[in-house]
């Protein structure tokens, strides 16, 4: 009976000391585990038939006199066919799977919430739409899938949380994005996993998975900023957009282009994203609308990449509402 | 010089003829050798020491990983450490190791030529190989390189206040002696054979340095330019790859991972060339499957240039493009699947014996085969989602690099040692560094697996103290692995001296570096140049020990 009990607390022990899995808790974290264990096995079959097959030859064919002549063999052509074949049938299984989990991964469902990254030397900046800054500090709410715009103030970082099994390289100069839907309420690690400096190791946080009422608790209290988009709308006005960006006026008015298909000066076509407003405020003249002249001045270096979502915040709020998401 | 050079029993000493060591003496006759096993030799201490350099930046960086807050230095250093064990061993010792020491040492010897087909240019790559060397230890002793071994834009051409530019051109440099050592193997076997060497009968080690000099020709300019325009855009900011001057930092990594993939197989494939000797010199077989066995080399060889976007699956690549580098990934596992399956199969109803060669050559395919499976881990999408940029790759790169290519290099020295000294080792002593190796090797690498797939990220200077059992392990791992690798370096350097005297053949090995060449040779390599009548590896019916065709 004690026995029992302190194999029991040694077991826990020992598997505290080595855990061999990080938490899963996210929707994707249990089909990306699957395959991993499916990987796993594959891995373990063929090693231990590799190492089978060459101890038993070693044992059986082992030399017994120094001029031993030994018979030989010949390489048949069924056999090369059928080691060539197999593992290429199973290499196929493995990357449509994987393909499969990939592709739906990177699509965000219609319902996702947005909260925005900056990966900055060395740390993350993360901004949530209705307003609320952290650094290094992620809350987000359970059961909620929720859209991840990422970019970069400098070097290119890697935005990491392993129990959500979603990662994406923060580049600076434009926007890459992820998505998640946590499942489980916790406190999860967030990683640069992109060398990034000196303090690399230091570019670590946590995700606060809140169930969805908590969550609401949180965006209402602490801190009271503007929502990034009324951030924006002040910048727009600051920077002296809002004096030709009217009806009328020398630029485009901004109502409702988001998410259109626009010509452009040059016969290109290009949905208007976050992409595609950011490259305009910094190189206006390569997104030239037809039937405006090319006057407005760049801005680059003028804004920083918080200033910039924000604006793209705020024309994202002139309409229209439906987004375009993934593709 | 005798003509019966051949048939002379086996334990004559080396001294009492002329050989390609005692041939002329002085070390002005070392540093202006136009022979190519000197050269070989000179490559040989070039990389030792370069090796070692980049051995006790590994020491460190292990010492640190020991607490998770760090045991050692600041994350500055530490950071250099990791960049200088990267740089030096990819570059200054595994990308020359097989193809510069016994590559050069070995091809003239095993297709029946007097040397390479340009014997200054041979010379011309090692001097510009260790100028390549000096660059680097400039660079390392001005302050050292923060930037790993992956140079990422922007952060190693606009952030970084390290030695950036210096170390670049080292590896610039260097890169000129694999491009001139690959054209001087690629002619050498083409124009130099003997009489009835066709290409069918080739050694397979030939084959893969055939494979391995087509990459050094087609892959190694991309990787000077990339780090050319590096050069450029730190120094006289050129914009290339900063976005803040306009450049594109994915450009980059396109350029880098194009020379870089490929690199990975000429790691690798001269490796795998050395375990087609050793198995079926160790079991007396033909190889298994000849053709399938050259014919992957090429295919490695080819499709290696495809497949560099699976090191950019998180960057924001499209998924497209991702799905279409996925594939091809998986399509380079295929061919090294096979030759594992043909090394295994030419065991079968062989005569094996275990000479500290053997055990190299058995340690490497099962490593191998382990590294490679772990590959399909990272080949998968949704998985390298996950795993990518963690100790998962650590660990799977290790496994090719380390295990495969390290274990294939010192069991071809020991293999060749005694063609190449003269002199015979311990084998007692190498049959236990051997196994030191492989158990340290294990130990050290297999916990970093676990560590990936728990989510502990590379290049961390510090890291969550849930993390520090298996990195304690590991540490103790590589304190193995260290004492492995210093023990073949005592006893080899010991056998010089003291060693007995080797016979021509000692392990009764096919092949005309052994059969028809005298131990050491002389510097003509053959004292009655060979004209070959069998296929290689023709092991029946099986002549005298040291008896020659």
């Amino acid at each position: 009976m004690l026995m029992t009990v302190l194999t029991q607390t040694g077991l826990h022990e020992i598997a505290a000391l080595f855990p061999i899995q990080p938490p899963a808790a996210s929707t994707i974290a249990g089909g990306v585990d699957q395959l991993y264990y499916f990987l796993t096995g594959i891995t373990l079959f063929f090693t231990v038939l590799i190492f089978s097959i060459i101890f038993y030859f070693m044992i059986k064919y082992r030399r017994r006199a120094p001029d031993e002549v030994p018979p030989e063999t010949h390489a048949p052509l069924a056999l090369e066919l059928a080691w060539t074949l197999i593992p290429s049938a199973i290499c196929v299984v493995i990357f449509f799977w994987a393909s499969y989990l990939y592709v739906r991964n990177s699509r965000p469902p219609a319902a996702s919430s947005e909260i925005f990254v900056i990966g900055k030397q060395w740390m993350w900046h993360i901004q949530h739409p209705e307003g609320p800054r952290e650094i290094n500090e992620l809350h987000v709410p359970v059961n909620q899938p929720i859209e991840v715009t990422i970019t970069s103030q400098d070097v290119i970082h890697g935005f990491y949380i392993p129990a959500f099994r979603v990662k994406k390289d923060a580049l600076p100069g434009r926007y890459t994005s992820i998505w998640f839907e946590a499942t489980k309420v916790g406190t999860y690690h967030l990683y640069c996993t992109e060398y990034c400096g000196t303090d690399h190791s230091h570019m670590i946080g946590w995700v606060y998975v809140m169930p969805q009422s908590d969550y609401a608790a949180w965006l209402a209290g602490g801190e009271q900023n503007e929502s990034m988009s009324k951030a924006g709308e002040h910048l727009f006005g600051v920077l002296g957009c809002s004096s030709c960006h009217t009806a009328g006026g020398d630029g485009p008015p901004l109502q409702g282009i988001y998410g259109q298909t626009e010509k452009f000066a040059d016969g290109s076509t290009h949905v208007v994203d976050d992409t595609l407003i950011r490259q305009a405020i910094i190189q206006p003249d390569s997104v030239q609308l037809p039937n405006y002249k090319n006057v407005m001045p760049t801005f680059k270096g003028q804004l920083d990449e918080e200033q910039m979502l924000q604006l793209v915040a705020y024309v994202k709020s002139l309409g229209p509402q439906e987004r375009k998401n993934g593709q | 010089m005798s003509t019966a050079t051949l048939d002379l029993p086996p334990a004559v000493p080396a001294e009492s003829r002329v050989t390609y060591l005692n041939a002329t003496t002085g070390i002005k006759s070392w540093l202006l050798t136009k022979d190519h096993k000197r050269i070989g030799l000179l490559y040989l201490a070039t990389i030792t020491l370069m090796f070692m350099i980049g051995g006790l930046a590994a020491f460190f960086m292990r010492l640190q990983l020991i607490e998770p807050q760090g045991a050692l230095v600041e994350p500055e250093t530490y950071n250099k450490l990791f960049s200088i064990h990267g740089i030096i061993m990819v570059f200054f010792f595994l990308v020359p190791s097989i193809p510069a020491t016994l590559g050069n040492f070995l091809i003239p010897l095993m297709i029946g030529a007097r040397d390479v087909a340009f014997p200054k240019l041979n010379l011309l790559s090692w001097y510009v190989f260790v100028t390549g060397c000096l660059l680097a230890l400039i660079a390392i002793f001005s302050g050292g390189v923060d930037t790993g071994w992956t140079f990422y834009t922007p952060y190693s051409s606009t952030y970084s206040h390290s030695a950036v530019t210096w170390m670049a051109m080292g590896i610039f440099v260097a890169g000129f002696s694999s491009i001139l050592t690959g054209l001087n193997f690629l002619v050498t076997i083409h124009k130099m054979r003997a009489p009835g060497m066709t290409w069918f009968r080739l050694p397979l080690f030939i084959w893969s340095m055939y494979a391995t000099s087509v990459i050094f020709i087609l892959g190694t300019p991309v990787i000077a330019i990339t780090l050319f325009l590096l050069a450029l855009e730190r120094t006289l900011h050129v914009g290339i790859f900063d976005p803040a001057l306009g450049g594109d930092p994915l450009l980059f990594q396109h350029m880098f991972w194009f020379y870089s993939h490929p690199a990975v197989y000429i790691m690798i494939l001269p490796g795998m060339g050395v375990i087609s000797e050793l198995i079926t010199a160790f079991s007396r077989k033909k190889i298994f499957g000849y053709s399938f066995v050259a014919f992957s080399s090429i295919a490695i060889a080819v499709i290696s240039f495809i497949v560099w976007g699976h090191h950019m699956f998180v960057t924001g690549q499209s998924v497209y493009a991702g799905l279409i580098f996925s594939v091809l990934s998986f399509l380079v596992a295929i061919p090294s699947a096979v030759k594992v399956f043909n090394w295994t199969a030419t065991l079968y109803k062989g005569s094996i014996s275990y000479e500290a060669p053997m055990l190299y050559a058995l340690g490497f395919i099962g490593l191998f085969t382990m590294g490679g499976l772990t590959g399909l881990f990272l080949a998968s999408l949704a998985v390298d989602v996950h795993l990518n940029g963690t100790y998962f790759v650590i660990a799977h790169f290790h496994y090719i690099m380390v295990g495969g290519a390290v274990m294939a290099y010192l069991g071809g020295i020991h293999f060749w040692w005694p063609k190449i000294t003269g002199r015979l080792y311990p084998d007692m002593w190498a049959r236990i560094a051997a196994a030191l190796i492989f158990l340290g090797f294990n130990l050290t690498f297999f916990p970093q697996f676990v560590l990936g797939y728990l989510g502990m990220p590379r290049r961390y200077a510090v890291y969550p103290p849930e993390f520090q059992v298996l990195n304690v392990l590991s540490s103790a791992g590589a304190s193995i692995l260290a004492v492995g690798y210093a023990i073949p370096l005592i006893y080899l350097f010991w056998s010089i001296r003291y060693g007995p005297i080797a016979p021509q053949n000692p392990w009764g090995a096919k092949g005309l570096e052994w059969e028809a060449a005298p131990t050491p040779p002389p510097t003509e390599n053959f004292d009655v140049m060979p004209v070959v009548t069998e296929d290689a590896y023709n092991y029946q019916p099986l002549k005298g020990a040291h008896h020659s065709v």
